[in-house]
C-alpha cells in the first residue's frame, strides 16, 4: 500500500521509509509558528522545560496579529512579552506594527514556507500552507513550546480523504465558494483527524489565493491538514517570494483514502454559510432576503489581493447601502501597499466603506467591528460560531469577496452577477 | 492519572473553543481568570454551580475551532475532573492531553448520560460508571504513547524526562 502526500512528508521528517494511517511518529520540523495570544501561554511552557533557548532561530516565526495594533492594556503586555522574547533569543522571524499581517497571509508571502516543509503552528488556521504543498497543522501552546525547544512535535499519522476537483469555476466562483461548498457537504467533523487531499484538473484554474483560501479552511471540517499539489502557479509563487528550496512529494499510485468525492466546479454556485456554523451552507439563490449591518472582507482566509481585488471592481463607482457599516481589512502591510497602488483602496473608501490597518480584529470577535445583539454581518472570514463576532444573538454570514461585496452595495445578501 | 467523579454538565454537537473561552477574555492567559469566563456564551450558570471535580458530557466535535489551548486550560481550571464525548476536534485532543486535562471518547456514554447525573471515570480501565442510572460503558483508553504522555503529568514532564 502507497503513501498519500501528507503521510510522505511526515515520513521523510521522521527519518522513515515508509508511515502508515494511525502510527505514532516524532517528526523534525521546518517550521514553529505562534502569534500574540498563543505564544505568552507557550513562552510559559517554555520557561517549565529544561534548557535555555530555542532550537533554531530561524525557523520560529512570531506574528504579532490578532489584537495588534493593541487594543487594550492586557494585549499590549503580552505583546511586549513576546517581543522581549524574541529579542533575548534572536528570533529572526518577528513581525510587529510596521511589518506584520495576518499570519497565514503574511508566512508564504515572506516565502517561509515551501513545498515539502513540515510546519506547526499555534493557531488553527496554520492548514492554509498546504495550498503550497507543505504538511502544515495547528497545534496548542504547549505543543509550540515543546516544538520552540526541540525542533521536534509527535503526530498521528492521520488518514485522508481525496476531494478530485473537475471543470473551470463560472465567473465570480472563487475558492471560497469551493471550500464552503465541501464542507456543507461534508460537515464540519467531515474529515475529523484527517488529511484534505485536493487533486483533479480543476485545479489548474485555481490562483494560489485560492488555495489558500481552501487548504485555510481544512480546519472547518475538522481536517488536520487540506495538501495540493504542487504545479506551475506553486513554482512560480515560491520563486517569486522563496529562497528556501521546496521538495515536491506527490501521494503514490496505490495510496489508501477513506473516501473520495468528486467536485464539479463549473456547477458551483456562490455559496453563504448561514449561523452558526461554516457547514450550515445555502447557495446565494437560496438565501432568501437577509438584512445586514455589516460587511467585513479581510481575515486570513480572504484578505489577500485578489480578494481585494474582486471587491474593488463591484464597489468602484458605486456606493455601499445607507446605514451599513462596511470594514476592508487588507491581510499584510504588502498586500495594504498593492492595494492602494492598484487605487482599490480609494475605491473603498469612495464607496463608503473603511480600510483598517492589518489585523485579526472582528474575525474573533476581538475589536474593530464587533457586532450588537442581534446585528447580523456578512464577512469573508471563516467562523460563524455563537459570539464569534460579538453579542451570542448577533450573527455571521460566512461568503466569499465577491459575494461579500455585492452585499455591501444592497444591504441584502447579495449575488455578485446581480449588481 | 487520578479517576474522576462528579456531577455532569451537558452540552450538544460541535461545542467550539470561542463559546468555551470567547476571545475577548484571551487577553488574559492567567486560568484562574479564564475559568470565570469558562462556558458563559452558552451556560451562563456553569460557573456559578460548578464544582470540583464535575464533568462535561458532550456530543461529537467538542472543542472544534480555534486552537487556543485557553479552552481546556478555562475547563480544567473551573474544576472539571473528565469531559466525555462522542468525538473530539483534534487540536483539542491534543491539547488535552498536553495539559492534562482527562478526556475520553465514548458514543453510547455521550448520547445516554444525562445533566445532573452523577458518573465516574476509571482511566485505567475506560470504564464510564453512571451511577444515578446504574449503567457502565466502555470508552475508548489511549494508546499507551499517549497514556505515557498522560502518565509523565503533560508534554513537559514528559521532555524534562527525555
Ligand atoms: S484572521 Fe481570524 S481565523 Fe485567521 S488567524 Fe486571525 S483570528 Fe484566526
Amino acid at each position: 500500500m502507497g503513501m498519500t502526500m501528507s503521510q510522505k512528508i511526515l515520513a521523510a521528517h521522521a527519518g522513515l521509509p515508509k508511515v502508515k494511517a494511525g502510527q505514532l511518529i516524532e517528526a523534525n520540523l521546518d517550521l514553529v509558528l505562534g502569534n500574540d495570544i498563543t505564544t505568552p501561554v507557550a513562552i510559559d511552557v517554555c520557561e517549565k522545560m529544561h534548557g535555555k533557548g530555542v532550537f533554531d532561530k530561524e525557523k520560529i516565526a512570531l506574528v504579532m496579529d490578532h489584537f495588534v495594533p493593541n487594543k487594550d492594556i492586557k494585549s499590549a503586555e503580552h505583546t511586549k512579552q513576546v517581543r522581549e522574547f524574541a529579542a533575548e533569543y534572536g528570533v529572526v522571524n518577528y513581525f510587529d506594527v510596521g511589518e506584520m499581517g495576518i499570519e497565514h497571509a503574511l508566512l508564504p508571502e515572506k516565502g517561509l514556507t515551501v513545498a515539502g516543509d513540515l510546519i506547526i503552528g499555534a493557531d488553527s488556521h496554520t492548514c492554509t500552507y498546504g495550498a503550497l504543498g507543505a504538511f502544515s497543522t495547528g497545534v496548542g501552546s504547549t505543543d509550540m513550546a515543546a516544538g520552540m525547544k526541540t525542533g521536534k512535535a509527535w503526530f498521528k499519522v492521520p488518514s485522508a480523504i481525496k476531494f478530485v476537483l473537475t471543470g473551470k469555476p463560472a465567473p465570480f466562483i472563487s475558492g471560497k465558494d469551493i471550500i464552503l461548498h465541501i464542507i456543507g457537504m461534508i460537515g464540519v467533523d467531515g474529515a475529523l483527524y484527517q488529511s484534505m487531499e485536493f487533486v483533479g484538473d480543476g485545479i489548474q484554474y485555481l490562483t494560489m489565493d485560492d488555495r489558500f483560501t481552501i487548504a485555510n479552511m481544512a480546519i472547518e471540517a475538522g481536517g488536520k491538514n487540506g495538501i495540493f499539489p504542487v504545479d506551475e502557479k506553486t513554482e512560480e509563487y515560491m520563486k517569486a517570494h522563496s529562497h528556501k528550496t521546496p521538495t515536491v512529494y506527490s501521494a503514490d499510485p496505490d495510496a489508501e483514502y477513506t473516501a473520495e468525492y468528486t467536485i464539479d466546479l463549473s456547477a458551483l454556485r456562490p455559496t453563504v454559510s448561514f449561523p452558526h456554523l461554516p457547514s450550515n451552507t445555502k447557495t446565494v439563490d437560496e438565501a432568501g432576503d437577509v438584512k445586514i449591518d455589516q460587511v467585513v472582507i479581510g481575515s486570513c482566509t480572504n484578505g489577500r489581493i485578489s480578494d481585494l481585488e474582486i471587491a474593488a471592481k463591484i464597489l468602484s463607482g458605486k456606493h455601499v447601502a445607507k446605514g451599513l457599516r462596511v470594514i476592508v481589512i487588507p491581510a499584510t502591510q504588502a498586500v495594504y501597499l498593492e492595494a492602494m497602488e492598484k487605487g482599490y483602496l480609494k475605491t473603498f473608501v469612495e464607496a463608503g466603506a473603511v480600510v483598517s490597518t492589518p489585523t485579526c480584529g472582528p474575525c474573533l470577535g476581538g475589536y474593530m467591528g464587533i457586532l450588537a445583539a442581534g446585528e447580523r454581518c456578512v464577512s469573508t472570514t471563516n467562523r460563524n460560531f455563537v459570539g464569534r463576532m460579538g453579542d451570542v444573538t448577533s450573527e455571521i454570514y460566512l461568503a466569499s469577496p465577491a459575494v461579500a461585496a455585492a452585499s455591501a452595495l444592497t444591504g441584502y445578501i447579495t449575488d455578485p452577477a446581480k449588481v | 492519572m487520578e479517576n474522576a467523579k462528579g456531577h455532569v454538565f451537558r452540552y450538544e454537537d460541535n461545542v467550539d473553543t470561542d463559546v468555551i473561552i470567547p476571545a475577548r477574555y484571551l487577553n488574559s492567559s492567567k486560568p484562574e481568570e479564564l475559568a470565570v469566563h469558562c462556558m458563559e456564551d452558552i451556560d451562563k450558570d456553569f460557573t456559578k454551580i460548578v464544582q470540583k471535580g464535575d464533568i462535561i458530557v458532550a456530543g461529537k466535535n467538542f472543542g472544534c475551532g480555534s486552537s487556543r489551548e485557553h479552552a481546556p486550560i478555562a475547563i480544567k481550571a473551573s474544576g472539571i475532573s473528565c469531559v466525555i464525548a462522542e468525538t473530539f476536534a483534534r487540536i483539542f485532543y491534543r491539547n488535552a492531553i498536553n495539559i492534562g486535562l482527562p478526556i475520553i471518547e465514548c458514543a453510547e456514554a455521550s448520547k445516554e448520560i444525562k445533566a445532573g447525573d452523577t458518573v465516574a471515570v476509571d482511566f485505567q480501565t475506560g470504564v464510564i460508571t453512571d451511577e444515578t442510572t446504574g449503567k457502565s460503558y466502555q470508552g475508548q483508553s489511549f494508546p499507551p504513547f499517549m497514556q505515557n504522555l498522560i502518565d509523565a503529568g503533560g508534554l513537559v514532564n514528559y521532555i524534562n524526562a527525555k
